[in-house]
């Protein structure tokens, strides 16, 4: 056993191209459908352990899966808003704490989320340093988005505009930082997270400017009347803040007609939760979904997609043992004078045969363990990647 | 055909005659369908083929005209070969000693890292010479073992050959078709004296 098995692995070193092909050959052909089942079960877990998390969901009616994935992920899209009537009704039912979730802008790639500080103590968020946003213009950054925006407690972010042409849409505005959070690998990490009324503020339905019913300055002003004044374009409108400025600012309009995108609404039971879906089935406008069904069928989707990835993988991984079994039989045809020659020097066909077997093995264990090797990295040190991919 | 131990033989005829042939009977590589080989008072015809590994690693030493070495195994590892191909050899240290010795008297010493194909024909035939002695055999089979190799390394391979010989009262049967070494055999045995009809164009 130990000769053959150094001959075997003298062999294996000397044509160490041809074994390094092999090798790669066969670690690919048991790594990529490990690896597809390891990366698909460590996606799926993380999306439903979010989606568990989340008892219930408000939104538009609409697509569902759209609803959860912006709400739970702050996934980047146009989910149509619901009026913030639509919160405050959900709270009178008494059924069910309400959470409301504003998911329009971001600040750079990191999404802006409006919600209350209710929030935190919901998804069992910490912080690493600061407190929750308290007043309007302060903020709170996940772990992530901190890193990523280069801010700590008592900078600024700015929010990004929508659009330089959309003179409709977003104005920017500088918040304070009032608090980061502590990594919790979840899309909160890469969150900026805001109260409602800052990114109405945002929005521009809430703004701040120079007073001008006291202002004196008549460059700023194009008429003035008893009852009316009308500001000229060159008024200055605050884009940040300040304890000089915060009482400035207020809304035009009913509040209630204000947009937020979503609420997650926390049921004290399963009775409440019933009750509440029940409420909420056939209403016209929103609709009540549980994150954890709309998530686990998306699952499904995936996986028969993964099972199709993993169907192909298998049938390459079989071609490519099937190639590699022709290449071991090609080998010996072309080995056929050294088996000779050991056998005329005194091996026995036992002999002969242990050693090429052995090598065939050397090969497989070595390529199955470069997999398992592959695939423990890729669970283990791959991890962070996967979560920058998925949020 | 009757050898004397210890007897130097040159075994010399046309191709075709079966001098290849008869080398394979001697080492039991082959076995006789008529006739009989005895080796030191034994017929061969009745050993197993077991056996006749067992008897042939435990007695001779085989040298081919083509060297035979295994490219993926470096000077001294092939020299040993022998000892890694059969269970009834035991390689020991005293084996190595032996092996880097016998290497060093045929001008090898500095090369056994290298592999085969780092070496001159020479190298390569004095590789096999050490490979075939390194067991130290009783009786010596060479297959034209000078055929491919210049007239100076010829001799140098023919010297160590006769000298273990020699030295160990081994007996040398060889293959060779070169008129200018056959003065250095006790005898000379032409293959067609024995063989009415050529066989195959094999040697």
């Amino acid at each position: 056993m130990k000769h053959t098995l150094y001959l075997a692995w003298n062999y294996l070193k000397y044509y160490r191209v041809k074994t390094l092909l092999l090798l790669l050959a066969i670690s690919l052909t048991f790594f990529i459908p490990m690896a597809l089942e390891q990366l698909s079960q460590q996606g799926s877990e993380k999306l439903r352990a979010r989606a568990v998390a989340t008892p219930l969901l408000l939104g538009n009616k609409g697509s569902a899966t759209e609803l959860c994935l912006n709400s739970l992920y702050f996934r980047e899209s146009g989910l149509e808003p619901i009026p913030f009537r639509s919160l405050k009704d959900l709270r009178e039912t008494g059924l069910a704490r309400a959470i409301p979730l504003h998911l329009e802008y971001r600040v750079k790639d990191q999404p802006i989320v409006g919600t209350s500080q209710e929030y935190f103590s919901f998804r069992g968020l910490t912080f690493s340093g600061g407190r929750p946003m308290a007043v309007l213009g302060e903020c709170v950054l996940g772990a992530r988005a901190a890193r990523n925006l280069k801010a700590e407690v008592g900078s600024s972010v700015i929010s990004t505009p929508a659009g330089a042409f959309d003179i409709a849409g977003s104005f920017p505005l500088k918040m304070t930082v009032a608090g980061i959070l502590n990594p919790g690998h979840t899309p909160d990490d890469d969150a900026v997270f805001t109260d409602i009324k800052t990114t109405w503020v945002i929005s521009g339905k809430a703004h701040g400017h120079q007073d001008v019913g006291e202002q004196t300055a008549d460059s700023l002003l194009l008429s003035r009347s008893a009852s009316e004044v009308v500001a000229s374009p060159a008024l200055l409108s605050y884009t940040e803040i300040t304890p000089e400025n915060i009482g400035s600012f207020h809304f035009h309009g009913n509040p209630d007609s204000y947009p937020i995108n979503a609420v997650i609404a926390v049921p004290g039971d399963k009775k409440t939760e019933l009750m509440l879906r029940g409420r909420y089935q056939d209403h016209p406008a929103f609709q009540m979904v549980v994150p954890e069904d709309v998530v686990d069928e998306l699952i499904g989707t995936v996986v028969s997609v993964k099972d199709l990835l993993l169907l192909a993988a298998l049938s390459v991984g079989l071609a490519t043992m099937l190639i590699t079994a022709l290449v071991f039989l090609l080998s010996i045809q072309l080995r056929k004078a050294e088996i000779s020659t050991m056998k005329q020097i005194g091996a026995s066909p036992a002999l002969v045969r242990g050693t090429l077997i052995t090598e065939i093995l050397l090969i497989l264990a070595t390529g199955i363990l470069i997999s398992l090797i592959l695939v423990w990295s890729l669970s283990n040190l791959g991890i962070p990647l996967l979560e920058n991919y998925l949020y | 055909m009757e050898i004397q131990q210890g007897s130097k033989v040159a075994l010399v005829g046309p191709s075709g005659y079966g001098k290849t042939t008869l080398i394979h009977l001697i080492a039991g590589i082959l076995k006789s369908q008529s006739g009989s080989v005895q080796v030191a008072g034994v017929n061969l015809n009745e050993y197993s083929e077991r056996d006749l590994l067992d008897y042939r690693i435990a007695t001779m030493g085989l040298i081919f005209q083509e060297f035979k070495l295994l490219e993926y195994l470096r000077v001294l590892d092939n020299i040993l070969l022998p000892f890694r191909l059969n269970p009834i050899l035991e390689l020991t240290p005293e084996i190595h000693s032996r092996a880097v010795d016998l290497a060093g008297k045929v001008g090898l010493g500095e090369k056994l890292d290298r592999y085969p194909k780092k070496l001159s024909q020479g190298e390569r035939q004095r590789v096999a010479l050490c490979r075939a002695l390194i067991t130290q055999p009783s009786l010596l089979l060479c297959d034209e073992p000078t055929a491919n190799l210049d007239p100076g390394n010829r001799d140098r391979i023919l010297d160590l050959l006769f000298e273990y010989c020699q030295a160990e009262q081994a007996s040398l049967v060889m293959v060779t078709h070169d008129p200018e070494v056959l003065h250095r055999f006790d005898r000379e045995i032409d293959i067609r004296k024995f063989l009415p009809e050529p066989q195959t164009a094999s040697s």
